[in-house]
């Protein structure tokens, strides 16, 4: 017999069963239940300033750890609140469970105070989610909402408490067997004929290319791929989200493709023969014009999601599974390759563009973006944590920090959501206190979600943030200056002093504008055992080279002007 | 494209029909016709969809399909021999001096007659959409006051239809049908 509990405990009693330790929320009148019962819990509840920051450092918490992360809040606007967050981890496959109290069962459907009908609302952008009214379902939700957040596809899922099921009272009983739901089973099998397909694919190829893609961390795959890649010598691509997944060092890595990938990745990709897709999903940001997509290549897809399959790219070969398990079928079956001439081809269309080590070029009485994040790789051992947001620094930080870990750099890529990094930078670091987290963000994604400064200073939370002020909403900024003709409409950006404002908050501040200032800021930061926000004022008009222009062929890039101040070649 | 029907077996639970239709017009799927009922088995419903849409459409929306917590099972009946079948209303003007022709078409067309007043007769009809549209056809010259069709219930015909495993390899054969329910 299990005791009497209220809802509101069972809530609690069932998150703590499922490993529970830190949850990020904020209070209100349909979840005051649950938060009053909080107090009898071991559970450390961060207060966090906007339920979107709960969401997305949930999300952080999940990304940095693998393991699932939660958010709480309030019906009506606090649950509203957190739709961006959750369409964010949704497009990055990011386990979260988010809870939100809802108005009474007998008052839904009158619009009753801080009612929204948030199953409905968050429905196409959650993995599933629930509408709980009876306690006697608390229990077994929480339990299901962890299996399939976690399970197959990565996602978030969202359970909606009515005030009475968390109020009312019932006997708790946890079932912890493993769940057993009809209508999903997320683990696939790949026939013997697929595999075949494959491996014939695989040994016959003389150009491959690996696509490393996020799937290959939330498959736990990393060690398999590198496995396979050494033994068949194929050199390894990486979207934005695969940064971390093979170690930026290797001499077989090829760095970031797409958009803002480096001219030879892109190039190796449009000769490629083969494309070995790993946990990918052909964004548009990766393909450019899909029509002239890799013309020569045929390609085989592995992904746990067969929804992912043919969508924007046709395939030849599909394995459908988790990435791990059909690497470790696939392994006994490839052929140690040789390969030395494609990547010697690939050698020489790096010749005229590799990026130079940054650190020791002129940098002509200017301080650029890139030396910046290339020196916080630097000094930090290329072995920090670094959380992104979104815009131009989030492009120079994939392409001047080199990433060797996996988990290591957490950014929103799917949804590209402003925002994103102060508050997932606060929910990596929960997640792993013993990791030196860096938050790289623009002086307008760091104003969007800059309340959680005073989170920050509440929880007392060690984090290096790194603002890279370059006066412009930057990315929209080169776009017009690109495609606009420098018509930079509601582009140039007015910022406070971000050095008095964390002083506001009680945090040190540092503001940069010289570059032999930069080296003495970021060590004084490490040192300091509080969080420290740096203001780099850094270069206006810079922009991020090489660009592919959206929807054009992927080898017809928009190149650096050579000579750069930043960047040379090769010969220089 | 083409039309393509699928059977759709669903938990009977609420909102299942709400994430259904949201899956269809959030990938930008165009359904022609749903119909969603009751099946032998209790707690289990049965949507036919009727959609047009291409091969690689058809199977990434069966893909989708299977990714709703809430579907158990997903049958592409497009290329099956299938019993298909539509039950339509329809309310027709008929006064004393043409009833009778349209009692005739009414029997032509193994339709029946269910009310009957003074100036319309309530016509009700089942067979496949073309029958139905023949009918629909022949009916219109008199006065078609009002008309309600149900869209197509479809079944295979034999034992059951052919079920497709992620790859489009079709595994409906008992050993490997637990294969087929993949969400994720
Ligand atoms: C929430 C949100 N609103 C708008 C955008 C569109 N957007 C993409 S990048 C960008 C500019 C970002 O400016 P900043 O944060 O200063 O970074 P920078 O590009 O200058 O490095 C904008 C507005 C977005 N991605 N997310
Ligand atoms: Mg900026």
């Amino acid at each position: 017999m299990g005791q009497i509990r209220t809802g509101a405990q069972i809530l609690w009693e069932s998150l703590v069963r499922e490993g529970v330790s830190t949850v990020f929320g904020y209070p209100g009148g349909a979840i005051l239940p649950a938060y009053d019962a909080l107090l009898e819990y071991p559970i450390h509840h961060v207060l966090v300033r906007h339920e979107q920051g709960a969401t997305h450092m949930a999300d952080g918490f999940a990304r940095a750890s693998g393991e699932v992360g939660v958010a709480i809040a309030t019906s009506g606007p606090g649950a509203t609140n957190m739709v961006t967050g959750i369409a964010t981890a949704m497009l990055d496959s990011s386990p979260i469970v988010c809870i939100t109290g809802q108005v009474g069962s007998k008052l839904i459907g009158s619009d009753a105070f801080q009612e929204t009908d948030v199953t409905g609302v968050t429905l196409p952008i959650t993995k599933h989610n629930y509408l709980v009214s009876d306690v006697a379902e608390v229990a077994s939700t929480v339990h299901e909402a962890f299996y399939v957040a976690r399970s197959g596809r990565p996602g978030p899922v969202l359970v909606d408490i009515t005030k009475d099921a968390q109020q009312s009272s019932t006997e708790f009983v946890w079932d912890s067997s493993p769940v057993q739901l009809p209508g999903y089973r997320p683990e696939l099998r790949v026939s013997d004929a697929e595999y075949a397909q494959a491996v014939e694919l695989i040994n016959g190829s003389k150009r491959p290319v690996v696509f490393a893609g996020h799937g290959v961390m939330l498959s736990g795959a990393v060690d398999l791929v590198r496995e396979f890649a050494e033994r068949a010598n194929i050199p390894i691509a990486m979207t934005l989200l695969g940064i971390g997944s093979f170690p930026a060092l290797h001499p077989l890595n090829l760095g970031m493709m797409g958009m803002h990938g480096e001219a030879w990745v892109n190039q190796a990709i449009q000769e490629a023969d083969l494309l070995l897709a790993f946990g990918m999903r052909f964004d548009d940001r990766v393909t450019g014009n899909i029509r002239t997509y890799a013309p020569n290549a045929r390609k085989i897809h592995v992904d746990i999601d067969p929804a992912e399959f043919n969508k924007n790219v046709l395939v030849d070969v599909t394995l459908a599974g988790d990435l791990a398990n059909v690497l470790r079928d696939l392994l006994p079956q490839v052929d140690r390759g040789d390969r030395s001439d494609w990547l010697t081809a690939i050698g020489e269309m790096k010749g005229d563009s590799a990026v130079r080590d940054v650190q020791n070029l002129p940098d002509t009485g200017h301080l650029y973006a890139a030396h910046v994040i290339n020196d916080i790789w630097r000094l930090t051992d290329g072995k920090a944590v670094v959380v992104t947001d979104v815009g131009q620094h989030q492009m120079w930080e994939a392409q001047y920090y080199h990433h060797q870990e996996p988990r290591s750099l957490i950014t929103s890529g799917g949804l590209g959501t402003m925002g994103f990094a102060l508050p997932a930078a606060i929910g990596a670091k929960l997640a792993r206190p013993d990791a030196e987290v860096w938050v790289v963000v623009g002086d307008g994604g760091f104003q969007m979600t800059m309340c959680e400064l005073a989170t920050i200073a509440q929880e007392k939370i060690k984090l290096n943030v790194a603002i890279i002020n370059n006066g412009y909403l930057g990315m929209v900024r080169q776009w017009q200056e690109f495609f606009y003709e420098r018509r930079y409409a509601a582009t140039p950006l007015l910022s406070p002093d971000f050095a008095k404002l964390a002083d506001a908050f009680g945090l040190r501040s540092a503001t940069v504008s010289r570059r032999q200032d930069v080296e003495p800021t970021i060590e004084m930061a490490r040192a300091e055992s509080g969080a420290v926000v740096m203001d780099f004022r850094v270069e206006q008009e810079d922009t991020v080279y090489p660009m592919v222009p959206a929807g054009a062929d992927l080898d017809a890039m928009i190149r650096r002007p050579s000579p750069s101040p930043i960047v040379e070649t090769a010969d220089d | 494209m083409t039309r393509h029907t699928f059977a759709v077996h669903v938990e009977d639970k609420p909102g299942v029909l709400n994430r259904v239709a949201s899956l269809f017009r959030r990938r930008a799927f165009n359904i022609e016709s749903l119909t969603v009922g009751h099946t032998e088995t209790e707690g289990v419903s049965r949507m036919t969809i009727v959609v047009d849409t291409d091969t690689n459409g058809a199977r990434r929306l069966e893909a989708n399909l299977y990714k709703l917590v809430n579907v158990l099972r997903v049958t592409d009946l497009t290329a099956e021999a299938v019993v298909a079948r539509e039950l339509t209303l329809v309310r027709v003007a008929a006064n004393h001096e043409t009833r009778i022709q349209v009692m005739q078409l009414v029997d032509t067309f193994r339709a029946r007659v269910v009310d009957m007043t003074t100036d319309s007769l309530i016509i009700e009809a089942t067979g496949t959409e073309e029958k139905i549209d023949g009918l629909m056809g022949v009916l219109e010259p008199y006065g078609v006051l009002e008309m309600v069709r149900t869209g197509r219930v479809a079944m295979s015909r034999g034992l059951q239809g052919k079920v497709r495993g992620p790859n489009g390899d079709d595994v409906t054969s008992p050993e490997t049908d637990d294969n087929v329910s993949h969400s994720v």
